[in-house]
């Protein structure tokens, strides 16, 4: 298990009203995990710009902060995927917009391009805040993937770091696999059963990674695995939102073609709905 | 003795009864077939063919218990259509492309099919159905044959026909009228008479009894000629080899035709509303509690409608009545039907000559009758409680069923339906955006209980997706459905629930609904339509089950409920979980007299404006007299950690290592608490269920923080409390 999971963040800075949460969320994360914060903004360069920034981090860099503030010109998207790109970024940072009813979350529409099209991890944060809030409780998705290590090894390490108290691991019962439909009772009994041995597969899976575990990220957290029904990637979304989780780690689908944005697939399901804050690894 | 053998036996034991079942249904399959097909302008031996072919196929290839298939009263209206329109081979044409269709149907796993309509406006379109049967056989049962354009034009006639029936100049056309008038008496008065050789044989078998008497009787005691005019008789039923030999043949010539279509899709669209509803009411019915196969009896209906098509019969569809009665009289499988369609064939063959003795106008009166069932004013007074919007789609689907036709009817109820809906929540983003999201979460929770979470809205428009996982449940299993996030619920929706609700008693399970207390409503009906109203003051006119439940609990236990949310949680503030907490409301409070004993539902928020999150929980706040330690009880630990700012610790309890190693215990005074904590008390948190447990030095608030707990669970938290109580009392 690798205990750095991100040596490079990124943030995009845009001078808003929301700027200084943004960069304490990004800074406090940097200095928790070690990593170099990276700044970007497209626009130009002045003093008063730099200055700001300084100003804002001075804190941090008193604790050892180590970034880095680069101005760019051209499509706010274009050039901060192709930065991310150049400089090896790992993790970039975006913040959500408040809808007026201040129940809902969703993302900007460049925010929602970054998160589609970047090819590092992203963090998507509903409510950047200048005040640390804990994060008690991570949900992390379980679902059978090649990433699926990696992504609750990612939840223990934050887990960790930021001092979390409970981790759910979520699995699914996909319904492809479930092949006995349910027509009548005695085909209700067999799929009952077919669903239980599934969800026992599906934990002794996810046992074998918690194995592999370091206890040392284990010891002081409470484990917990639950087997959901629903639409793959979008229910995961629901129960972070039911259990009101603080972190919803998740696994970045294979590829985002067209075809996916006009049959809204599960990451473009979170996207529109923000249930908390989402880490999604790719 | 092996699987197969036991059911076999079970069979034999059971199929003398199912046979006798078969034979009383069979008493009202016959003049039902006969009127039916006869009101549908096809001849009247359709109808028992019908019932036969349907009886035979399906009890042989379906997938219910209790059903009995045949000829439907919903589809008399489009059967009419089609018989006059198509004519009557191009009719055959058409019941056997919709017998088609159906089995496509059943193919496409579309029993879900009768879900997608909202119910009040299939009840408007049943009550059209009424309306189109009564409409048009009231003017045969009174002795006056009648050719007008539409069913509204028969409907205006009615009372002319009444005053008609006082003049006739012809005697044979009284006593038609008096004929139709005694049966009409006898449907009417069956059902209050409780006379047990009366309720030997079903209405409409007495009124068939009734008529061949009298006929015998003027022939041979008053030897007179039959006092009805032979208009008004059933006509000449053909013998068996009769019937073989004019099987009608399809015409297909009209396939190119678009009536030729339009009739198709009615009959198959109401054929496999008025089954598929049958089958879930009889579902219902069924002693044994059985899932019937609705896609593999939609294939059979299908099956069943080509080969009656063929054979000169009607559409087969699952009829409600007829089943109703097979389950009273103790059918409990398929052999019932089977027997049904076996003595229909003995009776035609043995007395279709004593069946022409039957006057018209009794026979029509049976329909009248089931015409008048399905658009009784009681129907209307029930739909208009539920709510005013549910009787405004109520009478435009069915005007515009009676004006226009049963398609542009059912597609009317449901835009009015959609048009209610947006006007009601005044907010139609809200279906368009979230329409095709999957808004259904399941997941077991750890006590074994099926936890449903619904997002967004919930209707008609979008139940199949809620229905796919509820069917995923076993019904002696407990659920508990939270619809908290919805935003707006219909009435079809919980209508559907409260079926689901019955079921799940009836099987031993528990199906509970909960989030809906911060729902508002219009109406005093449990199905009333329900929608999220942030920022309206709490609804207290109406309550919602679950509240009429707690007011139960509340007498039971000898307690005090109100439902009236208070902003006073300053009982709770001297909680250190509530420090950092701020209480929104407290509401449906339930306490004994001298308020020592509380249980409320209770709605907190932890930050506040960006950060904030609410929670909704319930939860139990017991006073004591004596002073008790300061301490904080607890599994998770996750509380540990504020918990320690605030100067608490873990406190070890002697001798119980894996009572301390199971719980988090924290406190400021060790020695109080350890006194506190003594055998008794731990022995008594080691065996019972786990709930988070604080003291503020004067009383205990127990509560999980999950959610709302469901009665099941507030009942298991009284009772936990009250020993708790006493346990506590003792030790101090």
């Amino acid at each position: 298990m690798n205990s750095q999971p991100f040596k490079n963040i990124a943030i995009g800075v845009a001078f808003s009203p929301n700027l200084k949460a943004n960069l304490y969320e990004a800074a406090r994360l940097s200095l928790l995990l070690k990593a170099k914060l990276h700044l970007i903004h497209i626009g130009d360069k002045t003093v008063e710009k730099v200055t700001q920034v300084n100003n804002c981090l001075a804190s941090f860099v008193e604790h050892q902060l180590e970034f880095s503030l680069d101005f760019q010109t051209g499509k706010p998207e274009e050039s901060i995927i192709k930065y991310v790109e150049n400089k090896k970024i790992e993790l970039i940072i975006l913040g959500a917009v408040q809808k007026e009813d201040l129940l809902t979350y969703y993302l900007g529409s460049i925010a929602r391009k970054i998160a589609r099209a970047a090819a590092c991890s992203v963090l998507l944060l509903i409510k950047p805040s200048i005040h640390r809030r804990g994060c008690a409780h991570i949900v992390v998705d379980g679902m059978e993937s090649n990433n699926c290590k990696r992504c609750i090894y990612t939840a223990f390490i934050l887990g960790n770091v930021l001092d979390s108290d409970r981790i759910t691991i979520v699995e699914e019962i996909k319904k492809s696999e479930l092949s006995i439909k349910v027509k009548d009772d005695k085909t209700l009994r067999k799929a009952n059963l077919q669903r239980e041995k599934l969800m026992r597969k599906e934990n002794a899976r996810v046992d074998r990674i918690l194995e592999s575990v370091d206890t040392a990220f284990t010891e002081n957290i409470t484990i917990e695995k639950r087997a959901i029904f629903g639409k793959r990637g979008y229910s995961i979304g629901h129960f972070a939102q039911i259990c009101r989780a603080d972190l919803l780690i998740i696994n970045a689908p294979k590829k985002l073609s067209l075809l996916d944005r006009i049959f809204t697939n599960d990451i473009e399901h979170i996207l529109t709905e923000l249930p908390t804050d989402v880490l999604i690894l790719k | 003795m092996s699987k197969s053998a036991n059911s076999i036996q079970a069979f034999t034991a059971t199929l003398p009864r199912n046979i006798f079942s078969g034979f009383v249904v069979s008493l009202i399959a016959l003049p039902l077939g006969l009127g039916l097909a006869m009101a549908s302008d096809a001849p009247p031996i359709a109808g028992i063919i019908t019932a036969v072919i349907g009886g035979i196929m399906v009890s042989i290839l379906g997938g219910s218990h209790v059903t009995i298939t045949g000829p439907g009263n919903g589809l008399v209206g489009v059967l009419l259509v089609a018989f006059t329109t198509l004519g009557i081979q191009g009719a055959y044409a058409a019941i056997i492309c919709s017998g088609l269709l159906l089995i496509i149907l059943g193919f496409l796993r579309m029993g879900k099919l009768a879900e997608f309509f909202p119910s009040s406006a299939i009840q408007g379109m049943l009550a059209a159905i009424g309306l189109i049967i009564l409409g048009k056989q009231f003017h045969i049962m009174l002795g006056n044959k009648l050719a007008l354009e539409s069913s509204i034009d028969y409907l205006i006639a009615i009372p002319s026909t009444i005053i008609g029936a006082f003049q006739y100049n012809d005697i044979q056309l009284t006593h038609a009228a008096l004929a139709g008038v005694i049966a009409l008496l006898i449907m009417i008065g069956y059902s209050k008479i409780r006379n047990k050789y009366l309720q030997l044989f079903p209405a409409p078998m007495w009124i068939v009894v009734f008529s061949i008497g009298m006929s015998y009787f003027y022939e041979l005691v008053l030897k007179e000629d039959h006092p009805i005019a032979d208009a008004y008789m059933i006509p000449k039923i053909p013998s068996a080899s009769e019937i073989i030999a004019t099987v009608p043949v399809p015409d297909f010539s009209m396939v190119n035709n678009w009536a030729f279509w339009g009739s198709v899709l009615s009959l198959t669209l109401i054929a496999s509303i008025e089954s598929l509803l049958s089958i879930k009411a009889v579902d219902q019915l069924d002693p044994q509690k059985r899932r019937s196969n609705v896609n593999r009896d939609l294939k059979a209906l299908g099956l069943a409608t080509i080969g009656s098509g063929l054979a000169g019969g009607l559409n087969v569809v699952t009829v409600i009545a007829r089943s109703s009665v097979n389950v009273n009289n103790g059918g409990s499988n398929r052999s019932s039907n089977f027997a049904h369609a076996i003595f229909l064939v003995l009776f035609v063959w043995l007395f279709s000559s004593q069946l022409t003795r039957i006057p018209l106008p009794a026979l029509m009166a049976i329909l009248v009758y089931t015409g008048y069932k399905l658009a009784s004013p009681k129907l209307l007074k029930k739909i208009g409680t539920v709510g005013k919007e549910q009787l405004i789609i109520f009478f435009i689907t069915l005007l515009t069923t009676l004006l226009i036709d049963l398609i542009t009817g059912i597609v009317a109820g449901v835009l009015i339906t959609l048009i209610i809906h947006v006007i009601i929540s005044k907010n139609a983003l809200l279906f368009i955006q979230n329409l095709l999201k999957p808004n259904v979460l399941m997941f077991k929770e750890p006590n074994g209980n099926y936890y449903v979470s619904v997002k967004h809205f919930c209707s008609f428009l979008n139940f199949y997706k809620l229905k796919a996982q509820l069917d995923l449940i076993p019904e002696t299993e407990d659920v508990v459905l939270d619809l908290s996030l919805a935003q707006f619920i219909d009435h079809t929706v919980f209508e559907n629930l409260s079926n689901y609700q019955s079921i799940f008693k009836k099987r031993g399970g528990h199906f509970e609904i909960i989030g809906l207390d911060m729902h508002g409503s219009k109406s005093a009906h449990p199905y009333a339509l329900r929608r999220l109203v942030p920022g309206v003051p709490f609804i207290k006119s109406n309550l919602t089950k679950r509240q009429k439940t707690l007011q139960e609990v509340a007498t039971v236990f000898k307690m005090t409920y109100l439902p009236e949310k208070t902003e006073d949680g300053n009982f709770l503030t001297s909680f250190r979980f509530f420090r950092f907490k701020k209480i929104e409301r407290v509401y449906n409070r339930i306490y004994n007299e001298n308020k020592q004993f509380k249980l409320f539902d209770i709605h907190y928020c932890e930050g506040e404006l960006v950060t904030k999150a609410d929670v909704k929980t319930t939860m139990l706040h017991i006073k004591f007299n004596v002073e008790l330690p300061e301490f904080t009880l607890d599994r998770e630990g996750f509380l540990e950690r504020i918990y320690a700012i605030a100067g608490f610790k873990d406190v070890p309890i002697k001798n119980h290592s894996d009572f301390s190693k199971r719980f988090y215990l924290l406190g400021e005074d060790t020695e109080a608490i350890q006194k506190l904590f003594n055998d008794h008390l731990v022995q008594f948190f080691e065996s019972n269920p786990y709930y988070h447990i604080e003291s503020d030095g004067k009383s205990l608030l127990v509560f999980r923080p999950n959610r709302t707990a469901g009665i099941k669970e507030i009942k298991k938290l009284i009772d936990f409390g009250k020993r708790l109580q006493q346990v506590v009392e003792q030790t101090i």
